[in-house]
């Protein structure tokens, strides 16, 4: 299963080799993922930069991955290997929930 | 004297008692057993009798009495209070100050920032100035080493029950300290879990419904504002088995300001925070640190003193700011 899941992945970067997808910011401020919700190619790499006097996460809901915490201008960064959604939220704060949806 | 962050006008001496003013303002609070009183910007509990009087004469009876400080966010350095160990030092002196010694203390969570080592030490070295033994609770700033809590749990855990619950009995008051800061999931409020739930069912098996009995926790156990998070879902479980007892006090912090409530015999009540303000529930976008001119930052910060007296009556829990 997890062999599958390489090589589908592996085959999403190939796919999109050509129009190899832009790095994208998602900016964490006032308790919010800006913007909340995101589609992107497959293997864009996004990262989430913490603009908040506080603390927070970027934690998916399957543990595909999960930062540290990230204090006021910290960030952490993710690349998206496979299409799917992706819902992730803030440890700290769980009411902050964002989604990354990965297309082909 | 100074006024706290309520506006002056709001503001009564004390030694003139109780005006209309205040009556009709507090009169949202009062409940069958007693009545929060704002006086010189300072929320102040007193006992009421059957018909309603207040029973001020009580509270100077006093003989045993307990404080309560929170969220002191040690590694905290942003804009709203650059200093929050100086904040806290003014908070234990306060303490230290007090007419007689506490019995004990609680600290209700967030004793660091980001739960890093020598946060946890300095917090340490600091508040080992405290006159009387601290019992803590985590907050969910105590968790996000990468062990997810170890940290806490390896210097404050030791004698509890999972993620760092316990009881103990102090001056026949029975404590319960909760852990709502653990297992966060998206969208949701804070949780207490099934297995802590069934070790409160059994702690309180023992506790005579005669029994005064004082929960603390961070995260507030009644949810105060839902889209803030400021709630416990399952809290309301931990409640109904509390609901046959004569008095119990519900303590918590998370929220760095006073919101109190009366339900039954059940006062529920947040402190403020040693290191920031917060804004009032729904008055920002978001919870975040509020800053407010660095000379008026004490009136948002404080401590809680709680005093018993024997016999049925609730606790009388007194706020006051770092002024």
């Amino acid at each position: 299963m997890k062999k599958y899941a390489q090589m589908l992945a592996l085959s999403g970067v190939l796919a999109s080799a050509s129009t190899w997808a832009q790095d994208i910011q998602i900016d964490i401020k006032e308790f919010m993922y800006s913007p909340k919700e995101l589609t992107v190619a497959v293997g864009t790499k996004v990262t989430w930069v913490n603009d908040d006097q506080v603390p927070h996460t970027v934690a998916e809901v399957n543990k595909v991955f999960r930062s540290g915490a990230l204090d006021t201008n910290d960030s952490f960064s993710y690349t998206f290997l496979i299409p799917g959604t992706f819902e992730y939220f803030c440890i700290l704060h769980p009411q902050m929930i964002g989604s990354v949806r990965v297309t082909q | 004297m100074k006024t706290g962050p309520n506006t002056p006008e709001d503001v009564t001496d004390e030694r003139r008692g109780l005006s209309r003013r205040e009556l009709l303002k507090c009169s949202a609070w009062a409940g069958a057993g007693v009545l929060w009183v704002m006086s010189g910007g300072i929320p102040r509990a007193f006992a009421l009798d059957d018909a309603g009087a207040v029973l001020k004469g009580d509270l100077l009876a006093s003989d045993f009495h307990f404080v309560q400080i929170s969220d002191t966010h040690i590694g905290f350095n942003k804009e709203a209070n650059p200093e929050p160990l100086k904040t806290l030092q003014l908070a234990i002196d306060k303490v230290i100050a007090l007419p007689k010694k506490p019995s004990l203390i609680l600290h209700t969570g967030d004793i660091t920032h980001l739960s890093k080592a020598e946060e946890f030490d300095t917090a340490d070295q600091v508040l080992k100035r405290l006159p009387s033994t601290v019992h803590y609770v985590p907050g969910e700033h105590d968790t996000l080493d990468e062990g997810g809590g170890k940290a806490y749990l390896a210097r404050y855990g030791k004698g509890t029950k999972g993620n760092g619950w316990y009881s103990f009995d102090d001056h026949g008051v029975h404590f319960i300290g909760l852990v709502n800061v653990f297992d966060f999931q998206p969208g949701r409020e804070a949780t207490l879990g099934a297995d802590q739930l069934q070790w409160l069912a059994d702690d309180l098996r023992a506790v005579a419904t005669s029994t005064p009995v004082v929960v603390f926790t961070h995260i507030p156990l009644w949810t105060i504002y839902q889209p803030w998070g400021w709630g416990t879902e399952d809290g309301d479980q931990a409640i109904a088995m509390l609901r046959k007892y004569g008095s119990v006090t519900v303590l918590n912090g998370h929220i760095h300001q006073v919101i109190q409530k009366v339900e039954g015999n059940i006062t529920f009540h947040t402190a403020r925070s040693t290191s920031y303000p917060q804004p009032a529930p729904g008055t920002a976008p978001a919870p975040g640190p509020m800053t407010v001119p660095a000379d008026q930052l004490r009136n948002y910060l404080g401590i809680t003193d709680v005093k018993a007296t024997q016999g049925d009556h609730p606790l009388a829990l007194i706020n006051s700011t770092l002024i």
